[in-house]
């Protein structure tokens, strides 16, 4: 069969010592940012960008890649032991997991995180392997309607999945349409925006802004209350599930994984929504919902099993479509623009090793994730114990030297300042920074398939109603908004995020 | 009824909407608009700043109708330090090298903890500078000077 021979030349590619080594890399940084609670996967990896161009292409995308999943893995470690999110997608396993760990059973709950955590990245793994291939069959038909289509399909998905206002979330998107026209026009090479600063004519770097916005912005948060973290189970002992656990954690698993699976395809998508969901769910449909929030290891085995399997299956519309569906992914398209690679379906049948090669590593990576969390867990519960007042100066740093040596220029570090007050001043106006990442990420996108299509059609924009593929997205973006305006639906959407403070 | 702010929320980030829109409308405002058929570069930020524009006059005006939570304080230390040592570090690491920009994003942002002690911040400020001399300049190769143009001639 085809996949069998795709997957032998993912392992070729993977399985290199080079690869094998920055996939270690990777995951390892994943692990220690994910339980350092603070310090996310969007900055470590806007953070790392630069130090990646000299790498080949599959090598820097394997380690990339490795800290957003290892990151999953490392923010259930914190939320267990200390009852605070390593990573946002940890939030709800820190009900029942540190419940759990307050009754002596820390060692099963950071098992059950792990097991979960593998199974759902074995299966999202095969999951990306089976769809992307038609996925990117159909792509490679779509023409710029069709692709203007699903970027506003994306961006309308953000704006339902995302949590609090909609209407800000709606305006954060387009503020960050708006900020992605800064720069040189392709069409006309007008300057726009850019104040005659020679350092904007290329347009604002997304790095810089994704680490002002989730770097520099979220310390400035954090600062707002400092409190003293305290880790509660010092050495974990008995890690192994009785058998009574194992029979209790297999469905939450495996729903788990489908959900996460399913929800990590759609924008704005992606691991935290999938953990919410993945909870909820579980606490509906068991026997034991009183049982939830003190320490049902239902609790820790759906929510990571589902930010994983999440967190996977949104490399498939990165990797398919060229479209991001989060801001992670949205860097994992930096990465491989600065490598010289268009992001797009074409990806698949010009790089088969690329594209293959990461598939494979992340099960490697999955791997390599149980063999460092679960026999050094007591490693990484030390390291926990650093304060934040330590850590964070540190982080600062990293993210102006980051920034500096993507062009080698302090303007950025600057610009990165600005958006840092930015990202605290929508922090503190309940605005999500990631629809405006999305947007940001997708405005020249955007505009330059609505030209082509406009061009195509002769500026008649019933263009986007005539193809059966573009007319049906817009119809599926519509609904969504509409779902949104029901209000039963609002209020499902409400609960679903309501454990989250 | 008294017309007042109910939502905070709304309320400022309607006007922060509205003022970005009117920025870019009033910036953009000598490009070429062009037709649909010939998009020119202003047709895209134009349509995008009306709907922004519209989307915060909506804010402005369910933060009257609709009540919401309160924004809470602000952490003005926080904000003012971190900032400050970002910009520090961008005017000087060019000029006096990494040892000194590296300090001093490291002192002044440190000095926004509640639990800053000088004793913990200078020696940070000496491990960082050290490690990002040996990492970042000798190691991969950042073109930042160890000592800048004001030390050497």
């Amino acid at each position: 069969m085809d996949i069998l021979s795709n997957l032998a030349l993912g392992f070729q590619t993977a399985a290199t010592s080079l690869n094998l080594g920055y996939c270690l890399i990777g995951v390892f940084l994943g692990t220690l940012i994910g339980v350092l609670p603070g310090l996310g996967p969007v900055a470590t990896i806007a953070m790392l960008l630069p130090a990646t161009f000299g790498l080949p292409p599959v090598t820097s995308l394997i380690m990339l890649s490795g800290i957003y999943y290892g990151a999953q893995y490392g923010g259930s470690t914190t939320a267990i032991l200390i009852n605070l999110p390593g990573e946002s997608s940890s939030v709800i396993t820190a009900l029942d997991g540190y419940a759990m760990a307050r009754k002596g059973r820390a060692g099963v709950a950071l098992a059950t995180a792990a097991i979960g955590s593998f199974f759902a990245g074995t299966v999202a793994t095969l999951l990306l392997a089976l769809a992307a291939p038609p996925l990117a069959q159909v792509a490679l038909k779509f023409g710029p309607p069709e692709y203007f289509s699903l970027m506003v399909l994306g961006l309308s998905a953000s704006v339902v999945l995302a949590h609090g206002s909609l209407l800000r979330a709606l305006g954060m998107i387009v503020l960050g349409l708006l900020l992605g026209v800064v720069g040189t026009d392709a069409n006309s090479a007008v300057q726009r925006f850019t104040f005659n600063i020679p350092e904007l004519a290329d347009g604002i770097g997304f790095v810089t802004v994704a680490m002002g916005l989730f770097g520099v912005g979220e310390i400035i948060r954090n600062l707002e209350n400092e409190c003293d973290r305290s880790v509660f189970v010092s050495k974990v002992s008995s890690l192994m599930p009785s058998r009574e656990d194992w029979k209790r954690m297999v469905g939450p698993i495996l729903r788990g994984t489908a959900l996460g699976s399913a929800l990590g395809i759609l924008p704005g998508g992606g691991a935290m929504l999938s953990s919410f969901a993945a909870y909820s769910v579980e606490k509906k449909i068991s026997r034991r919902s009183w049982e939830f929030g003190k320490g049902a290891i239902e609790g820790v085995a759906a929510p990571e099993s589902a930010n994983n399997a999440g967190a996977q299956t949104s490399f498939i519309p990165m990797l398919t479509l060229g479209i991001p569906s989060n801001p992670v992914m949205a860097l994992m398209i930096g990465a491989l623009i600065i490598q010289g690679i268009q992001p797009g379906p074409a990806v698949m049948t010009q790089q088969p090793a690329l594209f293959w090669g990461l598939i494979v590593s992340m099960w490697i990576g999955n791997f390599f994730l149980i063999l460092l969390n679960l026999p050094l867990v007591g490693m990484w519960a030390k390291i926990l114990t650093i304060p934040y007042h330590i850590l964070f100066p540190g982080i600062m740093v990293f993210c102006a030297i980051g920034v500096f040596s993507l062009n080698n220029t302090s303007f950025d570090v600057y610009l990165m300042a600005l958006f840092g007050v930015l990202g605290y001043v929508f922090a503190k106006l309940k605005c999500e920074p990631a629809p405006m990442l999305l947007g940001f990420i997708l405005g020249p996108m955007m505009e330059e398939n609505l030209r082509r299509s406009l061009t195509l059609s002769r500026g008649d924009p019933l263009i986007f109603l005539r193809s059966p593929i573009s007319v049906t997205m817009l119809i599926i973006a519509l609904l969504a908004l509409l779902l949104v305006l029901l209000p039963s639906f609002r209020k499902t959407r409400e609960e679903a995020f309501v454990d989250e403070d | 009824m008294r017309l007042s702010v109910r939502d905070p929320a709304d309320f400022w980030s309607g006007l922060l909407f509205l003022a970005c829109a009117l920025a870019f409308l009033w910036i953009g405002r000598n490009y070429d608009f062009g037709s649909p058929l010939r998009m020119g570069p202003s047709f895209f930020p134009v349509v995008l700043s009306v709907v922004l524009a519209t989307i915060g006059l909506a804010a402005l005006v369910r933060s009257f109708v609709v009540v919401g939570e309160p924004i809470g304080g602000f952490t003005v230390k926080g904000l003012l330090l971190v900032t400050l040592g970002t910009l520090l570090f961008a005017l000087l690491i060019e000029r006096a090298g990494v040892v000194v920009a590296v300090s001093a994003i490291t002192l002044v942002s440190a000095y926004a903890s509640v639990k800053f002690t000088w004793k913990q911040g200078i020696t940070m400020a000496l491990l960082l500078s050290a490690f990002c001399a040996l990492v970042f300049v000798y190691g991969l190769g950042v073109p930042m000077p160890i000592l800048g143009s004001w030390f050497v001639d």
